[in-house]
């Protein structure tokens, strides 16, 4: 079952195309890792996916049962949240509004999820802790478990380890696995680290303004543009 | 003291102040957290001055200052949203621009018509004196609306205030809540403004917030310190305005900047604490 599946999509600003001709598709279950260089498109295509920016051209599909508002998302971290007040409970129960409907409030149910979205990320112990006052990878838990909140299906996350050091950097992919591998939730991911994506991705897309390459991992570490791109990196 | 409390409060003109002014404090300071964390403090300072501007020529017209003033600082409130929001336009630029153009004008307006007098003074700095009976029901009747929808959106707003791009992407109407609070913003200053002067309004949107977030830690907890930072400095500065005969807007300044003060010590008190 396809989740996600884009046709001939196209992203431009002001008349500049920033990423052209996209055709891939993602399914239930599925890591797919988005590479390529800076200013290649890839933020733009999650923009794109979580509907804050038009397609020029083109089309996603989604799911029948997947609304666009259930998509989680890890946004990279903004200026304004470094010092922001507020604490971890707040931060991950607000990943709860879309299932709130019309209702003011947060109800028992929403909390419990939020409680819940907390011990599987191993933060619950932390809940009253101010936000600001975190280190980076305790941010990043934080912010996953609220963008698991949102969704039962799938998050995208965009470049969620830039900035934090190796140790940290490789305990988060490791939660991005189990979130993948044991909670069953489609991943789709923006990153710089190419060996970590063909480590732990099922699926590659290699973006360079135009789709590179699409496909299962094991063909891209045998396919030209592949050997080339890793080779850099090793 | 009581004594002084029993004489102030046997003027009606100082319960009129009290009833304007404590609504006022508390709904800026609540708006005040998100503006000023929104990095959207520049807004209340230009919506303050389009609202001098606005307050000059209705006294020129002969209308009535709230009929003319609220639409127009509805109006800029939307503008000035867009302005900031837009960065590519020099959305700080602009906003000055407004501001100052807006001063200008209604100095211009009120020295060809009244001319320069203590008129002019009291909105640019506050007057105790120049709150009507009308002014008291409508200063109740917009907090009230305010306080329900704030309190009836608080979960909404961090959302939006903590993170706009994941509230957008996980089906809040961002854009909504962003011309609410502006809106809410405009009504706040206009209703205002009289008591603390139009140069002096913003004060009471971004010190209460400041203030509370060298203590608190938390959004609801920054919220709730800010409201009562606010009503309380409002009050001490209307005694003080009262006491000594000084400009109600500049009195309340003062009383934040003195809470300010305090609630810093406090923070660095309990970091040495700490270490």
């Amino acid at each position: 079952m396809s989740l996600i599946t884009c046709k001939n999509l196209s992203f431009e600003y002001e008349g500049v195309p920033a990423v052209t001709d996209l055709n891939f598709s993602v399914s239930d279950g599925d890591y797919l890792c988005i590479v390529g260089e800076n200013g290649s498109g890839k933020s733009t295509l999650i923009k794109g996916l979580l509907r804050l920016k038009k397609a020029s051209q083109g089309e996603i599909i989604l799911d029948h049962e997947l609304s666009p508002d259930e998509i989680g998302y890890l946004p990279q971290q903004t200026a304004i949240q470094k010092d922001f007040p507020a604490s971890v409970y707040e931060v991950v129960l607000s990943g709860c509004l879309n299932s709130l409907g019309l209702k003011p409030f947060f109800t028992r149910k929403e909390k419990n999820i939020a409680k819940s979205n907390m011990e599987k990320m191993g933060i619950l112990h932390m809940k009253n802790a101010c936000y600001c006052e975190l280190s980076g990878g305790q941010q990043q838990r934080v912010l996953l478990a609220r963008a698991l909140c949102a969704t039962k299906k799938i998050i995208v996350l965009d470049e969620p380890v830039s900035g934090l050091d190796p140790i940290v950097t490789q305990e988060l992919y490791e939660i991005i696995e189990h979130i993948n591998n044991v909670h069953k939730i489609t991943i789709v991911m923006v990153s710089h680290d190419i060996k970590a994506a063909v480590k732990y991705a099922s699926h590659i897309l290699h973006l360079h303004n135009s789709q590179l390459f699409f496909g299962i991992t094991e063909d891209y570490i045998q396919s030209d543009i592949g050997k080339k791109y890793i080779g850099e990196f090793v | 003291m009581i004594d002084l409390l029993k004489e102030i409060f046997s003027y009606p003109f100082m319960i009129r102040a009290f009833l304007v002014g404590t609504p006022v404090a508390l709904c800026a300071s609540l708006l005040g957290v998100s503006l000023v964390l929104k990095r959207y403090a520049m807004i209340g300072d230009g919506l303050s001055h389009v609202g001098f501007g606005a307050l000059a020529v209705a006294a020129a017209l002969n209308a009535s200052p709230m009929i003319v003033s609220i639409p127009i600082a509805v109006i800029a409130a939307f503008l000035l949203l867009r302005l900031s929001e837009n960065s590519k336009i020099k959305g700080d630029a602009a906003i000055s621009l407004i501001s100052t153009g807006s001063l200008a004008i209604g100095v211009m307006v009120i020295s060809l018509s009244t001319g320069m007098n203590t008129d002019v003074n009291n909105y640019l700095f506050g007057s105790i004196l120049s709150m009507a009976q009308s002014d008291v029901i409508l200063s109740l009747g917009l907090s009230a609306v305010v306080i329900l929808l704030f309190v009836l959106t608080y979960n909404r707003i961090f959302a939006v205030t903590f993170d706009e791009n994941f509230a957008k992407a996980t089906g809040t109407n961002t854009e909504g809540f962003n011309m609410i609070i502006a809106f809410l913003t405009a009504l706040v200053i206009v209703v205002g403004m009289r008591l603390m002067g139009a140069l002096l309004i913003t004060s009471l949107i971004v010190f209460p917030a400041l203030t509370s977030m060298r203590l608190a830690k938390r959004f609801f907890t920054v919220t709730l310190n800010a409201a009562f930072v606010s009503i309380i400095c409002l009050w001490l500065g209307l005694i003080l305005s009262y006491v000594y005969s000084t400009p109600t807007g500049a009195s309340i300044v003062v009383c934040n900047i003195i809470a300010f003060v305090i609630y810093s010590i406090i923070k660095k008190i309990r970091e040495t604490k700490n270490e």
